[in-house]
This record gives C-alpha cells, structure tokens and sequence, in this order.
C-alpha cells in the first residue's frame, strides 16, 4: 500500500515539473518584454522592475534563467501582484476558501443527485424514466455553465427576487464562524446549482453504464441465487463494484470543475480564485494568471492523487498489487 | 429407495428474443430424490443450463420466464411461489454453483464474507463467523483463520470453486444445483471438486443435480441420468444401465464421441450435423436430420417419453437396440 | 425515437450553417452598427430578438455569432483530428522512445484542465480567431491521438498489415494505405464530439473577454450581457439558447455516429 502511494506521488511529480517549464515557456515565447510579463502591466517603480530582471536573470542565457526561475519558485515565490499591492501566493492563499466551498458544494449536489439519476436510468433501463434520464443528461452536459447562472440570476434574483446572486455576503457584515456560514448559504445557492448541473449530466451517464455492465455480472447471479434481498444485492455487489469507475470519473473531472468555477464566480462576483483569474486578465496582472495555472496544475495533482487512492482504497486487486 | 424431494412436470420456459419468445426448455419433466446425485446431460445449447435456472426462478438475462409446469419441491410447488417466497428457498433451501468460479465471485468482497452472505440473509440463528470457518475448513481450504480475509484475486481456481461450494452449502440446503461446476477448472483440480462434492451429498444428505456436457463426470458421479436435446428430455436411466445399453440413437452417438481410456480404438467419433436452431425446429423428433435410423414416421411426428423409471423419446427403440447404428452410418 | 432525435439535430446544424455562409443576407440589421434604440425589448421595433445596450439588433449579431462558433469549432476539431492521427501513428508504429514521449505530453494536456490552459495562453499571446483554432487544437488532440495509437497497436498485427509488409510496403504506406482506414470510424465519432466541446470552450474564453474583438460571437454577447441581466433578459437569453442548441446537436450527432460506427453496440441496442 504505502509502495503504491510513493509510486503514485513520484509519478505525479514530472507533471508539476512539466507546468512549470511551460509556465516559463511562456513568459519566454510571448510579445513584448518579458519584464512585463513578471511584474504586470503596470507603470512599477523602476527599482523594482530592476530587481526582477536581476532575480530571473532576463539578460541571460534561457537556461540559467530556466535554473533561476525554478529557484524563486522553490522559494514560494510566485511573483508579485502590483494591481493588489500583495504577493501573488498570498493572493491565491486569500480566495481559496470561497472556491472550495463553492466546488465542494457544487461536487456533493452533483454526486448525490448525478448518481440517483443514473441509478433509477440503470434500473429502469429503455423505460421512460430511463430516456428523460439521458436526455437530460445530454442537454445538461451541453449547455455552457456560466449561461446557466445567468438565467439563474434572471429567474431568481431579477423576475421572482427570491436569492442574492452578487458575492458571497451582504457587504456590511461583520459575522464570523458559523454565522458567517450561515449568511452565506442563500448566496451560495445559485452558484453552485448553476455549476453543478454538467456534472450531474456526466455522473449520471457514467453511474448508469456502469450499473448496467455490473447488473450483468456473472457475481451478481450467484448473489441472487444465495437469496440476498434486491436491496442487498444492489448495495453490497452492483453499487459497490460499479463505485469504482464513478470515483474515477469524479475524480478525473475535478479540473473540469476548477475551470467551471472560474467562470460561475465571475457570473456571481464570488470572491474566490477564477474571479481573480477574471480580474488579473482584464488588468493584465500576469504574475497572477501564471501563479494561478501553478496552483490550479496542483490542486489537480492533488486530487488525482487522491483519486487513486480511493480507488486502492476500494478496489483490493490494486491495493495487492505492490 | 429414498423420497423425492423434487418433482418437475412439464416444464416449458421461453426467454425473449427479437422475434418473439422461444421455447429453451420444452415439456420437460424428472425427479430428485433425497441424498441422490441425478445428472443432466447434453451438448451446450440443449437447454440443461436454463432447465437449472427455472429451478431456482432466476435467469442470467433479463428477458426469460418458466411458461407453464410444476416444480414440486417437497410439499410446494415453485412455480407458484411469490418473489418473496421464493428469495426464501434460494441458498436456504435450493444452492447453486456455477461453472466459472472466477466470475462468479465478487472481486471486491472477501471470500469470508461471501460465504457468509447466505446465512445473514436468511437469518442464520448461531454465530455465523464460527460456521464460516467451519464450512472453510469443511470444504478442504487450507488455514481457514487467513482463507476468510481472501479476496478471489489472492486464490487458485480450485480454491475459487471450493469458496463458492462452502457458500452453497452455507445454509444446508437439501438440494443443491451444480452447473458444469469442472468445466473451468485444470483437470485434477476437477477430480479434486468432484470428491468434495459427493463427500458432502455423505455427509448432509444434500440431493444435487448435476449439470454437464461431460459423460465423464456423469459416469463418476451420478445414481441416474436425464439425456437432453434441443429442450427436450430424450432419455432417462439409472447411470449404470445407461452406459451399458443406451437405447436413443442420440445417447448411442454421445457416448460414442466420449474418448473412452479403455477402448483401444483411437478413431475419434462426432455426431454429424449441428443442434437445430431453436427458431426453425424440425416438426416431428428434433434428432431426426441427424439420425442415421430415422424414417418418414421420425420426421412427422414428435415422439413422447414417459416419466417412469427408464424411459427413452425415439420411434425405433428396437432398431437402435439391435445393432450399432453409428457404426453403420460410418461405414456407408 | 433515436431517428428523429439525430433529424432534429442535423437540421439545426444545417440550419446554423445556412445562417453562418448567408449571414450578410438573412440579418435584418447590420450588427455592427448601433443605434438610438438601446435595450429594446423583443418584439419592438421589428427588433424580433431585443436590441442590446448599443442598440444593435440582437437577432442580427446571432447570425453572424454563427460564423465564429462555427469556423472555431469546427477548424479546432479538424485541426486536432489531423494532429491527433499524425501523433497516435508515430506514437503506435514506432513505439518505443517515440511512444513515451508523445504519450507522456498527451497525459500532460490531459491532465490540466484545457480551460485554464487556454486562459493563460490566450491571456499572453493575444487573442484572434486564428490564433484561438491553434490553441484550441494543440490542447485537444490528446483522445485521439489515444484512441489512434490504441488501434494502430491492435492492427499492427492484423493479417492484411503483415501481408503489406511482406509484400514490401514501407512504414508509412502501410500506416496511409492499411491502418488509418480502419482506425479512422472513432476518430470521426470523437472529433464531431470535439467540435461541440471547441465551440463549448470558444464560448468560455469569449465571455472571459479572450475572444477576437473585432468579430461578433455568441460568448462575447454574454460577456457584454452580464451587466445588463437586471434591464435586458433577452441579451443573455437568446445567444445561450444558440450555443447550447449547437453544442447538443454536435453532441447527438456524435452518438449517432458512435452508434452507426460502431458494430459492436448496434447488437445490444
């Protein structure tokens, strides 16, 4: 087990390294002076854009630069933002609360409604439930998110004034803890329905392929003939080994759901990462975009990491394997 | 003799297909008695498979149902059974084991836990973590204590369909349904799963019915035999006298095709022709287009098999007896 | 029921590339140019679909938003379905060192989520229609070359491959002539797919302002619609009606590829 963990750490590593080199590809290959691309484009006080240029050594040979940009970013320094007055990772560090939430709350609507639906699809397979089912599922992935939450905020927010659809609290606030969480649950529920509805479309395909390939197994005659309830049956053997391909997909998608984000939060103005991405684009604040491709490239590392090891954690054929 | 335990009258089922539903098994009738081994054979294709999952009411597609018949299973018949009543006998009462014990078993769960499974659903009374390591140690599974945190992918083939059998016998079933349980399996581990399961038909008194293609195992196994073809019964016998005087043409061809260690003669014999499609069913004996004896009277009418002690479906029992019919049709 | 769902699908795909090549014809406005009658309602003043904050007809710049969501998607798709067959048989016939390079860079822009990748990269060069095809070509042809390399792999040993060999084809006639005929039926099914995810990620980068500035496209009327969401619905409404109609008939038509092509499903369905 801890073999297979190191492994799959060791494995993910290349890739991080591999972003970064793009990242400074780049900075190196676009128009203009690269000076602009590190500090922004921004009048910056002269001593500091003298700095920079000594820091990643932009009047030398591209693979000392390479070394010397690997360097600041084993620092942990990704640059500075001069629009927000503030270092880049701190930043980031400031509006990765708000985003998690939001993608986290989005991720269990999406799970818990996405796999049902394609549990009751599976079960009543080429009855009707089934075929609204896949339509659904169809239109649902088609329809572009950030559109989604925009009829949200037209429907509920404008016509029927029922929920915020601006931020993630009233602006005069002072609450904190729990109450803080609170407030903003009613802001929060437009968002996340808006970004969750492809992934309900995705999850329920997959559950419902999977549960129809798993309803076939030879496993799950043998647990019928040994008299196990429907219930039991469908619990213990169908959705279990059907799990394993639906983490996969959940877990696999997850880069799907940062890039949703981005685009719901600048819809509802929350104050997470892709509103940021949004707003250092317009200013173009490069520092920040190319922090945030870092910072995105990792949080999918990570939860690909985390991936397999639910699957190990599920599956004892791989768990065995070294 | 000992009490029959299970009585099938005129079993008909059908499964779904394009063109409406077709009959798999045809007017099928046998018996079982207590503590008896009684075999099922024929070609693949004859309908033995979907006759075992008609027992049990459950079939491996979605699309099949038992038609008409009666399944008298001591003083029920299943056939009447609600879903309920029925999820009842399976693993309780009637046990089955299946011929590939790789795909059978559920590669996530542990073999204990899989064994156990039967007892939990039909609300086994005393400590079923002891009883599963009884049934373990019972089935010949070495170090039983490890056994029971298996999972399948850490096991042999053999081992595989020794945790399937402990699992059937879980509940101590009185009848017990093996379809092709040695088919998959290398061919000493085969002998190996054989004599486990007439030691465990001593030791419970459990009946089993045995499903094969294979004489071989029929001729090890069995007290009496049921030859199929194309969903029907064509002869019944005690095993012994139906190896030494097989009367329907069919069984005279099967047992020819059986590579015999004894018999010096190394010629290798098959039946000519191929199963009829169930679809495009010959009017009177289905074995008539490849019968080397049959007659313009096989060819119109069915022939019928009575339900005693030996019985054989075949206008020309007389011819067939007389001389040996496959030989000829070899010779001419 | 699947017939008419593939009908219905096709039509709106013809009928968007009717509105894109016509588009000079069939508008009843000129969406570029704006005019006294700012956020109209649908419905006023021969304005069918509204008018935006600049007083162009909303109608209008839909049809010729097709053109880009159009020339996007579908140049991306082609774009990286030519890349894809090009990567996936180096990658399948050589193997080898070339396989582990090309497979490890296609695991790379596999992993990272296109969107934001595409974000930096536009966000640093530059947007225009073209310089958006390539990129959205170069972060899509990753499946396929996946798919190609994977049936490159179980061809290689096919019989009538061995005989062109014997017969003395070299490499790449054999990969021209024998193996891409038959690996081509899933690339088609994956590209049609690509060009709804093409259109789908134009749409993105548009409404995050990335777009080409100097064409109309259906993302870019829903950046501009987003401050107007409280005063004028119909500026949001109708050019996400079209992108999604779009994006759901590539979608069916791919699965009706998927099932035409593909023998194995047909027997099940």
């Amino acid at each position: 087990m801890w073999f297979y963990i190191l492994k799959r750490v060791a494995q993910a590593l290349p890739l991080l390294l591999a972003v970064v080199v793009v990242n400074f590809v780049l900075i190196q290959l676009a128009p203009g002076d690269p000076v602009t691309l590190l500090v922004g484009d921004f009048p910056a006080p002269e001593e500091y854009v003298k700095q920079v240029r000594a820091e990643y050594g932009l009047d030398r040979p591209v693979a000392e630069r390479l070394v010397l940009y690997l360097g600041q970013l084993a620092r942990g320094n990704l640059g500075y933002s001069f629009a927000n007055r503030m270092s880049v990772a701190e930043l980031i560090g400031k509006r990765i609360g708000p985003t998690l939430q939001l993608m986290f709350t989005a991720l269990v609507i999406a799970i818990v409604i996405g796999v049902t639906l394609g549990v009751v699809a599976a079960r009543g397979r080429g009855k009707l439930a089934d075929w609204i089912a896949q339509i659904g599922a169809l239109v649902g992935y088609s329809v572009p998110d950030f559109w989604l939450g925009q009829v949200l905020i037209i429907l509920f927010a404008v016509t029927l004034a029922l929920l915020p659809s601006q931020g993630m609290r009233s602006a005069r606030s002072v609450a904190t803890g729990l109450d803080a969480f609170l407030e903003t649950l009613p802001y929060l529920i437009l968002p996340a329905t808006a970004l969750s509805v492809r992934f309900i479309a995705l999850f329920s395909r997959i559950t419902r392929s999977a549960m129809l390939e798993v309803l076939n197994a030879d496993f799950v005659l043998a647990a019928r003939a040994k008299g196990l309830s429907e219930g039991r049956v469908l619990l213990a053997h169908v959705l279990r080994n059907a799990s394993l391909p639906i983490v996969t997909v959940i877990g696999y998608n997850l880069g799907l759901l940062i890039a949703g984000s981005a685009l719901i939060e600048t819809v509802f103005s929350w104050p997470g990462v892709g509103r940021l991405m949004f707003d250092s684009i317009t200013k173009r604040d490069y520092p920040v975009m190319t922090g945030i491709l870092l910072f995105v490239s990792l949080t999918v590392v990570i939860a690909n990491l985390l991936t397999d090891l639910a699957y190990a954690a599920l599956d004892p054929r791989v768990r065995y394997t070294r | 003799m000992n009490e029959i335990i299970l009585e099938v009258r005129q079993l008909v089922t059908e499964i779904h297909q394009r063109r409406g539903w077709l009959r798999v098994v045809d007017d099928v009738s046998f018996n079982v008695r207590r503590g008896e081994i009684v075999g099922l054979v024929g070609e693949s294709g004859c309908g033995k498979s979907m006759t075992a999952f008609s027992l049990m009411q459950l079939f491996p597609t979605p699309a099949a149902r038992v038609t008409s018949g009666q399944i008298q299973f001591e003083d029920r018949d299943l056939a009447k059974l609600t879903a309920d009543e029925m999820r009842r006998v399976r693993g309780a009462q009637i046990a089955m084991i299946f011929q590939d014990p790789a795909t059978f078993l559920d590669p996530l769960m542990t073999l204990g836990n899989q064994i156990a499974e039967p007892l939990r659903a039909h609300n086994f009374a005393g400590n079923a973590t002891a009883r599963t390591r009884e049934l373990v140690a019972q089935m010949g599974l070495p170090d039983p204590e490890l056994m029971v945190r298996r999972y399948p992918h850490q096991v042999s083939g053999g081992q595989k369909q020794r945790a399937l059998i402990a699992s059937a016998m879980a509940c101590a079933p009185k009848l017990l349904i093996a379809d092709e349980p040695t088919t998959a399996l290398d061919v000493t581990v085969q002998a190996q799963i054989l004599d486990l399961m007439r030691d465990l038909r001593d030791q419970t008194g459990a009946a089993i019915l045995l499903i094969t293609h294979d004489l071989g195992v029929i001729a090890e196994m069995c007290d009496r035999v049921y030859v199929m073809y194309a969903g029907k019964i064509v002869e019944h016998n005690t095993t012994r006298e139906l190896f030494r005087a097989p009367r329907h043409p069919y069984t005279q061809g099967l047992l020819r095709s059986t590579v015999s260690l004894e018999s010096a003669s190394a010629e290798l014999f098959a039946i000519p022709g191929t199963v009829p499609n169930l679809n495009e069913l010959p009017t009177g004996c289905r074995f008539a287009p490849r019968c080397p004896i049959a007659n313009a009277q096989c060819k119109q009418e069915p022939p019928f098999v009575a339900n005693d002690a030996s019985a054989v479906a075949c206008w020309n029992v007389e011819r067939a007896a007389a001389s040996d019919i496959w030989k000829l049709e070899i010779g001419s | 029921m699947a017939n008419l769902r593939t009908g219905i699908a096709f039509s709106l795909i013809a009928l968007c590339v009717v509105a894109a090549v016509f588009a000079p014809f069939l508008a009843p406005f000129d969406p570029f140019r704006g005019g006294a009658d700012a956020l109209l309602p649908p419905g006023s003043k021969s304005f069918i679909l509204g008018s935006d904050h600049l007083g162009r007809d909303v109608l209008s710049e839909l049809i010729f938003g097709a053109r880009v969501s159009l020339a996007v998607g579908i140049s991306a798709a082609l774009s990286a379905s030519v890349l894809g067959l090009v990567v996936g048989s180096l990658a399948g016939f050589f193997g080898g060192w070339v396989d582990g390079v090309l497979m490890r860079t296609s695991e790379f822009f596999q992993t990272l989520p296109r969107f934001v990748l595409a974000l930096v990269i536009v966000a640093f060069f530059g947007s225009g229609i073209f310089k958006l095809i390539i990129v959205l070509a170069v972060l899509s042809w990753p499946p396929i070359a996946r798919l190609v390399r994977a049936q490159i792999l179980s061809l290689r040993e096919a019989t009538f491959v061995e005989a062109a060999r014997l017969s003395g084809m070299g490499s790449l006639r054999i990969i021209a002539r024998e193996i891409l005929p038959n690996a081509l039926a899933p690339v088609i099914v994956t590209g049609s797919l690509d060009i709804a995810s093409a259109i789908l990620l134009e749409a993105s980068l548009s409404f995050f302002g990335l777009g080409d500035a100097n064409l109309i496209s259906w993302g870019g009327m829903l950046n501009v619609a987003q401050p107007y969401l409280r005063q004028a619905w119909w500026m949001a409404v109708f050019p996400g009606i079209a992108i999604s109609l779009v994006v759901l008939s590539f979608n069916v038509l791919g699965d009706a590829l998927n099932d035409a092509l593909n023998p194995r499903l047909q027997e099940t369905a």
